[in-house]
């Protein structure tokens, strides 16, 4: 049913991507490099279609967001294991160094922010909703942007902060970044950081308020990207400046 | 072709048996309802809404939320899929065909082959008339028997459950006919022009 105004481009076809390297991130999340030979490249917040196939010829595909930022040699994703999931426990836990499975992309072109869409830039994450942004961040890092740029990281415990390191590593260049973490339950003695969920006052509190038209990036569980895109336009920050990219255990 | 490599103990989750027929290829069965949206839920507002039938710029017909409520309302259970991979099997909706929008529209038929679907916020996206006469989609405005809830596109979202369901554009407000066919939101993003599930379309030129 394609019409002849449109043109059809070429399908995206399937690849075979080899696991080159693991990374245990958090104790349910691991980062995958992966090795694809033809790999198009793609911009900071797309996402690729894993597909597996069985011993027994079963097939299953999810998507999952691109960690890696354009400009890194190797493509990256990074995966939270859903315990009933069907694929993530899969490829978080059981995938070894060698293994090889199908990948197509890079997908979805609306939830990017390539350097030259400038900025300020607010980030808001909720557990891995962190992957896509941290895309975003390694991007900026890589090209020296200094756009201005705020992430708010909801977490749920300190161990389970996804690329606390790296980003703590980030946030000290003095580049324009402040990262500014949230633990929801557990917080260690001492913390200095968010101890709650991202609400109206952490929004208005240390937010980049809507006055500097911010480009703002929501990633996270359904509720948390309801209620923060939500308090955003009540504030006063334009919908059109407000993207979201949701998920669910679903996505496992 | 290229060597499908196994995935070692990997044996996935069988389709439930007996419904494996009603599930897609590529399709998992799920039995929450998701919620994917590009941006904000916009605040349902009744008393301002309004529903739209157009041909290119003329106005062929416009109902208040009370004028839409009173034409007559269909229930449909359908099965739907989304791109995402996830289908859900037996979902119940009410609301009001297009086959019923034209003839309160005064009209015998569509006047152009192909239409798109506006929303609050901008998104559109594109469906051939056909695939939406002969009670094949409705403007949907209930649920599971209850009003339907912003996040899942209320209070009116267009249902066309046989393509994926990025086509069944939440928050809708007005169709308007078009002699060619044009890509919608989704569809200028790299999303299947038409999207039938079963022939998998999910991007461009699947």
């Amino acid at each position: 049913m394609t019409s002849a105004s449109v043109a059809a481009p070429p399908r995206m076809q399937w690849q075979i991507a080899t696991v080159r390297a693991v990374v245990d991130e958090t104790p349910r999340v691991r980062s995958l490099i992966l090795d694809v030979p033809e790999w198009p490249g793609h911009r900071a917040g797309q996402h690729v279609d894993i597909r597996l196939t069985g011993e027994d010829g079963y097939r299953a595909q999810r998507s999952y967001s691109i960690a890696s930022a354009p400009e890194a040699p190797d493509l990256a994703v990074t995966i939270e294991r859903i315990d009933d999931g069907e694929v993530s426990p899969y490829l978080a836990a059981n995938v070894q160094v060698g293994d090889r499975f199908e990948i197509r992309g890079p997908i979805g072109g609306y939830f990017v922010w390539t350097a030259p869409l400038g900025g300020p830039l607010f980030l808001i994450a909720g557990g891995s909703g962190i992957v896509p942004l941290m895309a975003m961040l390694r991007h900026r890092a890589l090209v020296d942007s200094k756009t201005p740029t705020l992430l708010i990281h909801s977490s749920r415990g300190f161990e389970e902060i996804i690329f606390r390191n790296e980003l703590e590593r980030l946030a000290t260049k003095e580049d324009g970044l402040t990262v500014y973490h949230t633990l929801t339950r557990r917080q260690p003695v001492g913390w200095s950081g968010g101890a709650r969920r991202i609400d109206r006052d952490m929004l208005t509190g240390i937010g980049i308020p809507p006055a500097m038209t911010p480009r703002i990036y929501i990633c996270g569980p359904t509720p948390l990207v309801e209620s923060a895109a939500r308090i955003l336009s009540e504030l006063g920050h334009e919908p059109g400046l407000i993207k979201t990219e949701r998920f669910g255990p679903t996505g496992g | 072709m290229i060597d499908i490599p196994i995935a070692r103990g990997f044996f996935g989750r069988k389709k439930p048996e007996g419904q494996s027929a009603r599930i897609p290829p590529g399709q998992h069965l799920v039995h929450d309802f998701p919620v994917l949206s590009a941006g904000p839920t916009p605040v349902p507002d009744l008393a301002s809404w309004r529903f739209t039938l157009s041909d290119g710029d003329t106005r062929l017909g416009s109902w208040s939320w009370e004028e839409f409520n009173a034409l007559a309302q269909t229930q449909v259970k359908v099965d739907i899929h989304c791109v995402t991979t996830w289908s859900k099997l037996d979902t119940n909706w009410e609301g009001v065909t297009l086959d019923t929008l034209l003839e309160a529209a005064g009209l015998d038929e569509a006047p152009a082959p192909y239409a798109m679907i506006h929303c609050e916020g901008g998104y559109t996206t594109n469906v051939p008339v056909e695939d939406m006469l002969g009670g094949k989609a409705m403007v949907a405005t209930r649920y599971e028997g209850q009003p339907l809830d912003p996040e899942h596109g209320g209070p009116a979202r267009l249902l066309v459950p046989h393509l994926y369901f990025w086509k069944s554009a939440k928050w809708a407000t007005g169709i308007v006919f078009m002699e060619e066919d044009e890509p919608g939101f989704w569809e200028q993003l790299g999303y299947h022009i038409y999207g039938d599930p079963w022939r998998e379309q999910r991007y461009t030129g699947d």
